[in-house]
């Protein structure tokens, strides 16, 4: 992402030829030592019928996860192990799943529906499912916000920690909804980019004059919160802290955003009341930007509302310009990307940047990366229904 | 061993994820082959897809080692 490099392309495992989008963000097929996804080498095939792709990818996700904040109490922790708890959520979960079995009492078998129909769908068995593997008997929970569940999934978590629920959780969002039910659904609602299905790489362009809508993704992305002293105690290694966070509603519109960008400003004043910060302690937004035409712009509007004379010092970019909207795991994906922007010293950059629609004040790293001081990071998600969140990290220490 | 039993252990080892050799006849789907409650649902069904026999649920409640459920289906494709 760094380089320049787009994970978009065109849908070649199912059948596109009815739907006016044909590209998407696929996680690549190969193996874990290239930095592929092979589910074979993370779940035992007897167990993938068990659950939908979406927990599939949660369960990949978060063993990585786990398995680099090396905390994994054994079966002689169970206090430890009460204390751990899950927060992984989606926001559309089984489709697919569902798909399959509707198809089967359509076919008049409905005797055929699998026992594990139900359990694949629901949206909570991601975080079922790492609790069983990992022995995780703390809280076990799942938001459902559409797009904005990543960014809610990680700042509820941290907040079950800040109220003494748990001293780990394990949070994040999946998504997988790259099927023919799932990119039907967003066509219908006219969300989706079709101007660049023999182009795929140029398909997400946020805040580029020629967007016409968001490339679909799919993927999960889950992180290790802990309670700060718990965490130094042990010598973990900490990549950031979760230090603001801020949610508002828009009452407005099922899918639209309100047209003065209000729901998303009064999201990120919370997300900055709470950490006690001014927006020039920010150096660096991972904007929701989808690549929307209304979206984009007012997201942009609402920052340099908040942000007034410092918006010409901040950067903020879009990374689903890269690797699409992957609804409810966009949060906790770009939660990384915000962890790691600090963690590296680099605004990570918006692909196909060239026109802007609106001139700003704000550097929005168009086209390359770019190495700055970054030691605070706010992203945003919001999602259908007016649902908004913003999360702040900081450099630990 | 009838055609039935080999398939029947096919369908097992395929459905359970355990090594062929541990399928034998007297093998208990929860006891001996790591089965939970919804795995021995989805065996019968597998059952009742390849042999072409409706297996009900009172029966299949019975079905709980590999030989139940040879039994069974030999015992409905001779009738």
């Amino acid at each position: 992402m760094l380089a320049g490099e787009s994970g978009l392309a065109a849908i070649q495992n199912f059948d596109v030829s009815a739907l006016p989008a044909k590209i998407a963000g696929q996680v690549p097929v190969g193996t874990r030592a290239e930095g592929k996804l092979d589910i074979n080498e993370w779940i035992p095939v007897k167990d993938q019928k068990k659950m939908d792709r979406f927990i599939q990818l949660a369960l990949v996700a978060a063993t990585d996860a786990v398995e680099d904040s090396g905390w994994n109490p054994g079966e002689d922790q169970e206090e430890e192990r009460c204390r751990t708890g899950v927060m992984i959520g989606s926001g559309i979960g089984g489709l697919p799943t569902i798909y399959e079995a509707s198809m089967l009492i359509q076919q008049g078998k409905t005797r055929r529906i699998s026992p594990f129909f139900i359990p694949s769908a629901l949206i909570n068995l991601a975080s079922g499912h790492v609790s069983i593997k990992y022995g995780f008997k703390g809280p076990n929970h799942a938001v459902v916000t559409a797009c904005a569940t990543g960014v809610h999934a990680l700042g509820d978590a941290a907040r079950l920690i800040a109220l003494n629920d748990a001293d780990v959780m394990v949070a994040g969002g999946a998504e997988a909804a790259v099927a023919e039910i799932g990119m039907a659904g967003f066509c219908a609602s006219r969300a989706l980019s079709t101007a660049f299905n023999d182009d795929p790489t140029k398909g997400s362009r946020p805040w580029d004059r020629d967007r016409d809508g968001f490339v679909m993704g799919e993927g999960a992305g889950v992180v290790v919160l802990e309670e700060l002293e718990h965490a130094k105690a042990r010598g973990a290694k900490i990549y950031a802290e979760v230090i603001g966070y801020g949610m508002s509603g828009d009452a407005y519109h099922i899918t639209a955003p309100t047209e003065d960008g209000d729901g998303a400003f009064r999201a990120m004043r919370a997300a900055l009341k709470s950490a006690s910060l001014t927006p020039a302690d920010i150096q660096y937004v991972n904007a929701h930007g989808t690549s929307t035409p209304m979206g984009d712009d007012l997201e942009l509007q609402a920052v340099e509302r908040l942000w007034g004379d410092e918006a010409k010092n901040l950067a903020m970019s879009s990374t689903k310009s890269a690797i699409g909207h992957l609804l409810g795991a966009a949060g906790a994906v770009e939660g990384i990307f915000s962890i790691l922007a600090i963690r590296d010293g680099v605004a990570p950059p918006t692909l196909n940047l060239h026109n802007p629609s609106r001139e700003s004040a704000i550097d929005r790293v168009a086209l390359e990366a770019q190495p700055r001081k970054i030691d605070t990071v706010l992203s945003n998600s919001f999602g259908f229904g007016g649902t908004n969140a913003s999360i702040i990290f900081r450099r630990a220490g | 061993m009838s055609d039935t039993a080999d398939k029947v252990k096919k369908i097992v080892v395929e459905h359970l994820g355990v090594e062929e050799s541990k399928v034998t006849t007297e093998a208990s789907f929860i006891d001996d082959l790591g089965a939970d409650s919804l795995d021995t649902v989805e065996l019968v069904m597998a059952f009742e897809e390849a042999f072409g026999v409706e297996i009900p649920d009172d029966a299949a409640e019975k079905i709980t080692t590999v030989k139940d459920a040879i039994d069974y289906i030999e015992k409905q494709k001779s009738a």
